[in-house]
């Protein structure tokens, strides 16, 4: 029962992926097509960290920014629809994930009138008169709020908070009326129940949330793209580029191997000491 | 002290859900916009004709049919592999089941973009002409990690020991799994075929390496930001939105019936002593302090 799928994982997943090994040591046939010659060629892989390194290192700054905010919004949130959210606890889920059921291209394009030059929020930041003083912070870019960082982290922030808050409300969910109940026998006030067993408890729900959200997000393409300009562009869009436009397969399929490196690195750091991912309270 | 928290958690909670809401009211406002220009990215007037024509835009109307085709024959085919996959691995004690499992993991741990240059250059290297077929392995296959792992973790739960009574009445093995296991695994299908339904439809990251000249309408929405963004879009979104909020408040154990009970049932739920699906329905009193 398993062949059909390990030959799917095998032929379309795993063999790929090693095929990338080769494609990152050789050399572009011609500058008009895929092909490529193999060549050993090490010094790919230093071109491209350092054509390329700020790229990377903007992808997971922005990621981590994206999640830092999120995990700030998404805890009370896991806190309010488990510990408040009584019968409606269900219903308070469905309303998490419902924004995720509508595409990210489209959220992409309702960001763009958001943020648009004409658009609300920057008309309620000039009627505060707040246009200079967020210049000076650097959360717009002479009053513009589109083609900024800010755009992207908004982007990004939005899409992976549904996938910060189930993981939490799963946790807390695994926490033992009874603990709460024995420390409050015990005379622990809200505030010391609340620091010695929701949020030791409720930990792994964090790493599980960082792994959902920050990884997907220093992949992004969409947001990027979309709601920043050429000075914004990730990771991703610079694989896309080099592949797709630019015809230089090693290249990409070497950033595509940096890549793997580092996430592969973070995700083994969320793990480790966790017992692995089935330890995780995964949605 | 307990309440200035309460007032701050509910304030946290409320921003966090305008930020998740913004951009889905903001889709579903315009879906009503009378825009001018190909763009509808600025509020100009109130108007149904979108509603009335919301399939004037055929190229998207295309494009939506293409990717719905797609996600049903993604959807169907990941469930099926990873059905099976998902059987072998709870029930055997298999040799290499960890590793097995670890394989199914890593399409999850990675971003996406890896998985698309990983394929695009294996049908490079096969000379396999881009298009619905490769479209079709692709989401295929990272459906399929989803798939597998959310039906293992379903029989994770499950009682080998019903499918051995009904052995042990008579019933030959595969009567035994198709009346007693396969009905007990109906939610768990069901929830594996709308993940990775959802999944496909939604991708865009590999299916732009993969697609070829197919336009799926995530290609064609990301396309729709040079050449035109018509009303129709949003009115499409506006529409599968409530599609997926009707199933989800139906589906909801506390969606509509609760809406009609409530007013007989004061909320009671202090920090402490928190809400047990547990308890029964009568709402009796929780294990005192």
């Amino acid at each position: 029962m398993l062949a059909p799928g390990l030959l799917w994982l095998t032929g379309l997943y795993l063999l790929p992926l090693l095929g990338l090994v080769p494609l990152s040591l050789s050399e572009p046939l011609s500058r008009f097509g895929l092909e490529t010659v193999f060549r050993g060629r090490l010094t790919t892989y230093l071109e491209v960290l350092q054509a390329y390194g700020p790229i990377l290192w903007r992808s997971f700054g922005y990621a981590a920014i994206a999640t830092g905010i999120g995990l700030l919004l998404a805890y009370p949130l896991a806190f309010a629809i488990r510990f408040r959210g009584g019968r409606w606890q269900p219903l308070l889920i469905g309303l998490v994930v419902l924004p995720s059921l509508t595409s990210y291209l489209v959220r992409a394009i309702a960001w763009t009138s958001l943020l648009g030059d004409s658009g609300p929020v920057l008309a309620v930041v000039r009627g505060l008169d707040l246009t200079a003083a967020l210049n000076g912070l650097g959360l717009l870019r002479a009053g513009r709020l589109l083609n900024t960082p800010t755009a992207v982290v908004l982007g990004l922030l939005t899409n992976l908070l549904p996938f910060l808050v189930l993981p939490l409300v799963l946790a807390m969910e695994r926490i033992k009326p009874s603990l709460l109940e024995a420390a409050a026998d015990l005379h622990a006030g809200a505030w010391r129940r609340f620091t010695q067993v929701v949020w030791p408890l409720s930990r792994p729900g964090l790493a599980a949330g960082i792994l959902l959200g920050l990884i997907p997000a220093a992949g992004d393409v969409v947001n990027p793209l979309f709601l920043g300009g050429p000075n914004e562009r990730m990771i991703a869009n610079t694989i896309d580029n080099l592949l797709l436009v630019q015809l230089q397969a090693p290249r990409a399929a070497a950033l595509t191997l940096v890549l793997m490196a580092l996430v592969t690195l973070a995700v083994m750091g969320q793990l480790r000491g966790r017992g692995g991912l089935d330890a995780l309270p995964l949605p | 002290m307990k309440s200035i928290g309460n007032v701050l958690l509910a304030a946290s909670s409320g921003l966090t859900f305008a930020l998740l809401y913004a951009p889905v009211v903001v889709t579903v406002l315009f879906s009503f916009n009378a825009p001018r220009g190909r763009f509808n990215l600025l509020w100009q007037g109130f108007t149904l004709d979108n509603w009335r024509q919301p399939l004037r835009d055929p190229a998207l109307s295309e494009a939506f049919l293409t990717s719905l085709a797609l996600a049903l024959a993604a959807a169907l085919l990941a469930v099926l592999l990873g059905g099976l996959m998902a059987l072998a691995l709870a029930r055997a004690r298999l040799r290499g089941g960890r590793a097995i499992a670890l394989i199914l993991a890593l399409p999850l741990t990675n971003p996406e973009i890896v998985l698309a240059t990983a394929l695009l250059n294996l049908f490079v290297g096969l000379d396999l002409p881009r298009g619905p077929l490769t479209l079709l392995l692709s989401h295929s296959l990272f459906c399929l990690s989803y798939a597998a792992l959310t039906l293992k973790a379903r029989l994770a739960g499950f009682d080998p020991s019903l499918e051995q009574a009904a052995q042990d009445l008579g019933a030959p093995p595969l009567a035994a799994f198709g009346r007693v296991t396969l009905p007990l695994l109906v939610p768990g299908l069901l929830a594996a075929s709308l993940l990775c339904f959802s999944l496909s439809f939604d991708d865009f990251v590999i299916s732009s390496f993969t697609a070829g000249e197919t336009v799926t309408l995530p290609l064609y929405l990301a396309g729709a930001f040079q050449r035109e963004i018509s009303p129709q879009i949003q009115v499409l979104t506006t529409l599968v939105l409530l599609v997926s909020a009707t199933l989800l408040l139906l589906t909801t154990p506390t969606g509509l019936p609760t809406l009609r009970k409530l007013v007989a049932r004061p909320r009671r739920d202090p920090f402490g002593r928190p809400y047990r699906a547990s308890r029964p329905p009568g709402g009796g009193e929780p294990p005192g302090l």
